[in-house]
């Protein structure tokens, strides 16, 4: 029987590591693989001081090379294995998932994104976007929820393993060093009083019975010797990918309905750029806000929507464009201008947005 | 009507012929891995994953739950899935270069935490998928595509002694060997007790096996053997290097 790590539905105060150590406990995931980068580090301190409690494991590995491989075969014996990184350990956490984008395995890594490029620093950034949604000699065919509070940390991390399990691309709960050392209050709860279902692991090699006597032995491999091998394989893949898409897709929005300019960011500058945005429209201002929450699917038939109307955005992000690239994707066949306030590594203000906004009203 | 050669139980006989070249070794290793699994009795329990390099061509010789890894994350892969469930019966199948280069710090971390899973390496002393370059293990004065001149130990340093320095990082419990495959009855009990080591849960397993390639060697069967028995094993002893019953390493080898 699964344990019940959360009995009753409480409000707490908690760092963005440790809801995210507390989320996968009430995802009932079984085991964590992990290396020490800053600043994800006390999602393992977390899960290594409650894992015990609950029948839990943990592996300290000797890279994030062998923490997404090591989570690869956690999720091929059948468990709900993830792990957590940042900068340069998501770097190296890209060859582990493109094999479980190949062999559609349903690995959860949490990312907490820090300063870039190469080690830059430890504190914050939204510079690992492209990384995550398309990092690796692949086609991107993963998950990618990015939140903007510590709420969204919890509900979504639960999700995440749900999301992976349900459709088999792996999946990415994208944080950052604010979300993750900042403390919150958020409510958390076991998903099951909240009759919030949670998809079952099942193990793709070591089921019952002796292979080719009782079932037919699992053979996984992500090698083809032929091209049209290879493009029979992907079809199927990315047919699959395109086809759970749209359901996937999550984003925000409000006011853009007769907005002059659309403020559009993700993560935790999302969190300025709705202040900024409710601040204008006091001022009477016809500004609108968009968020998208996954980076990938992204929300393409709103985006679209909205720039068929809208004649400008503001793009805001921690990043020199990288959310940019993945609008600019998804509002293929727009005229609307896109204004970029980018601030690669740092923080954004509300106030610098409405500046910005201002500015390009005037 | 074919007559169709004996096979270990526990090989899938359609994928056979297997795709490997005239000569390899890697075929007599698996022969060796398939009687030690059907002697044991694993096959229900047994999970093979295969690196990446030549070993990736095993990826459905078995009828055993199999996994094709990425070149040297073989052993993570293996170790992830034996933490998770430690009823499974773990098999790391790698190259030299896999084990020694690409993924030497997974082979070194996963002996050092000493995982309760069985890696097979498979040294023929070069890269043989990609072409014949120099690897960890290519012999000094050894002609490869990347040491066209010979290997020179001065600029490349001498070959990589693998079960030597698995047995020097490990605790009791492990197991480390080195076998041939000109001397498979012998190689077949040492995969046999690194299995069995592993099945009673003492530590991390390992056995190296001294290889043929006469394809990127270029050379003919006479030279071939030659080169396995005699040339290699000046640099690679034969023998049990850790085992509760362990010998020490044996001088040369016999066919036998």
């Amino acid at each position: 029987m699964p344990s019940k790590p959360i009995q009753d539905e409480k409000r707490v105060f908690m760092t963005g590591n440790e809801v995210v150590a507390w989320a996968a406990l009430a995802a009932r995931a079984d085991i964590m693989y992990g290396y020490p980068i800053t600043p994800q580090n006390e999602i393992m301190h977390y899960w290594t001081r409650l894992a015990p409690k609950h029948d839990k494991k943990f592996l300290q590995t000797e890279d994030e090379l062998s923490a997404g491989f090591t989570t690869i075969g956690g999720v091929l014996a059948g468990f709900k294995a993830f792990t957590a990184t940042a900068g340069p350990g998501n770097t190296l956490m890209q060859e582990p998932m493109s094999m479980a984008e190949m062999m559609r395995l349903p690995t959860v890594v949490v990312v907490q994104q820090r300063g870039g490029p190469s080690t830059a620093t430890v504190i914050y950034s939204q510079q690992e976007v492209m990384l995550t949604t398309f990092g690796g000699n692949g086609e991107g065919l993963r998950i990618v929820y990015s939140t903007a509070n510590h709420q969204e940390l919890f509900d979504y991390t639960i999700k995440a393993f749900n999301s992976a399990w349900k459709y088999r691309f792996p999946t990415f709960v994208l944080g950052d060093g604010y979300q993750a050392k900042m403390r919150e209050p958020l409510t958390i709860y076991d998903p099951l009083d909240k009759n919030i279902e949670l998809v079952k692991p099942e193990p793709y090699v070591g089921k019952p019975g002796t292979p080719a006597i009782d079932r037919p032995p699992t053979q996984l491999r992500n090698t083809f010797s032929m091209e049209e091998e290879l493009f029979e394989a992907l079809q199927e893949i990315i047919g699959d990918y395109e086809k759970v898409a749209p359901e996937i897709a999550e984003y925000q929005s409000f006011g853009t309905e007769d907005a002059d300019l659309v403020i559009i960011a993700h993560g935790v500058v999302s969190r300025a750029a709705r202040l900024a945005v409710k601040e204008m429209q006091e001022n009477g201002l016809k500004v609108g806000y968009f968020r998208p929450i996954t980076l990938r699917p992204m929300p393409v038939k709103e985006i679209q929507e909205i720039a068929s109307r809208v004649k400008r955005f503001l793009v805001v992000e921690s990043a020199y464009g990288q959310l940019a690239r993945l609008l600019k994707e998804a509002a293929y066949r727009s005229t609307a201008e896109m204004v970029p306030l980018y601030k690669p590594g740092v923080g954004v203000t509300a106030e610098e947005v409405v500046k910005k906004a201002k500015e390009i009203l005037s | 009507m074919t007559i169709q050669p004996a096979m270990p139980k526990s090989w899938r006989a359609d994928t056979k012929p297997h795709k490997f070249c005239p000569g390899c070794g890697h075929g007599l290793v698996l022969k060796a891995l398939g009687q030690a699994i059907d002697e044991l009795g694993i096959q229900d329990r047994a999970v093979f994953g295969c690196d990446i390099g030549c070993s990736l061509l095993s990826w459905d010789f078995f009828n055993v739950d199999t996994v094709q890894t990425h070149h040297g994350r073989t052993n993570p892969v293996i170790t992830g899935l034996k933490r998770a469930n430690p009823d499974l019966i773990g098999i790391a199948y790698m190259g030299d270069g896999g084990g020694y280069a690409i993924g030497a710090q997974h082979l070194v971390s996963a002996a050092t935490r000493n995982e309760r899973i069985t890696a097979i390496l498979v040294n023929n002393t070069q890269y043989g998928m990609t072409g014949g370059q120099m690897a960890p293990t290519t012999l000094p004065g050894q002609k490869t595509e990347t040491t066209p001149y010979g290997r020179d130990i001065e600029q490349t340093g001498h070959p990589t002694q693998g079960p030597e320095m698995v047995a020097a990082i490990t605790k009791e419990g492990a197991y480390v060997a080195r076998g041939t495959v000109a001397n498979l009855r012998q190689l077949k009990n040492f995969i046999k007790k690194a299995l069995q080591n592993q099945i009673e849960g003492n530590g991390f397993s390992f056995v190296e096996v001294l290889s043929t390639c006469p394809t990127n060697w270029r050379t003919n069967a006479k030279e071939t053997w030659h080169f396995v028995e005699n040339e290699m094993t000046q640099y690679f002893k034969i023998g049990e290097i850790k085992a509760p019953d362990s010998k020490g390493p044996e001088e040369g080898q016999t066919n036998g």
